[in-house]
């Protein structure tokens, strides 16, 4: 296994290939969903922008679509950073520099899927 | 491999197609909406806390400041969506020749200029 591939979100380029597709269409639905609540809705208040987000299903749905945005993100920089920070185009110190920045993105992926969970579950 | 193969991959040499604008492009609102999912998650924090924090944020998205951070964005999102359902096609076999390539680069640059315009006045209005 290459060494570019340890950081990769599933060692694998074929499955991070259908997660970020399948991932991408979760998201898709779940903006459908939120957009068409905020487009037609008309003007909404806080007791029923509470109410929508207490609601089982909706909960669910954002839950799947942060953790789609997590594998999404990881995936797409990941492919991004690999590409990008080499030694190639920023000389001998690349590799580290890519790994402190890919493991600063994994953090921040994280820090995400937590907060987002806090904010669901908070209600 | 052989490392001392020749690369000319100098982007500032090379004239580019349309189709690798539409493609760095991708690559650009991707990154902005990996930091911009920390504002969102801001928002969607304040707007579910409490009543008080829910109104502080309708009072902070009346700003033009405000209205053109999110603005920006939404572009960046309907650009990236747009973009990436034109990857499913592609997925499909549709679209994959050089022609077939710049009319979906085209395409998507035509419906996300659109969509872009249509969410600015959606905020604005």
């Amino acid at each position: 296994m290459a060494v570019g591939n340890v950081t990769s979100f599933g060692r694998n380029g074929l499955s991070d290939w259908l997660l970020q597709r399948v991932s991408a269409v979760v998201m898709t639905v779940y903006m459908v969903f939120v957009f068409g609540y905020l487009v037609c809705g008309g003007e909404v208040t806080y007791a029923d922008w509470k109410a929508l987000h207490g609601n089982f299903f909706v909960r669910l749905l954002s839950l799947f679509a942060v953790l789609s945005l997590a594998a999404h993100a990881w995936i797409g920089m990941w492919g991004v950073l690999t590409d990008y920070v080499t030694v190639r185009l920023l000389g001998p110190r690349a590799t580290a520099i890519r790994i402190f920045l890919q493991l600063g993105m994994i953090a921040m992926t994280l820090t995400y899927v937590v907060w987002a969970i806090v904010i669901l579950w908070g209600i | 491999m052989n490392d001392k193969r020749p690369v000319n991959l100098d982007i500032g040499t090379i004239s580019l197609p349309i189709t690798a604008y539409t493609s760095i492009l991708h690559r650009v609102s991707g990154v902005v909406l990996f930091f911009a999912t920390g504002i969102l998650l801001w928002m969607l924090d304040a707007s579910l806390a409490s009543q008080e924090s829910f109104d502080s944020l309708k009072a902070i998205l009346t700003s033009p400041f405000a209205k053109l951070v999110l603005w920006g964005i939404l572009a960046a999102l309907v650009y990236h969506l747009i973009a990436g359902i034109r990857h499913l096609f592609m997925d499909f076999g549709i679209g994959e020749t050089l022609e077939g390539g710049v009319l979906g680069a085209r395409i998507v640059i035509g419906f996300a200029a659109l969509s872009i315009i249509i969410v600015g006045a959606w905020i604005w209005l």
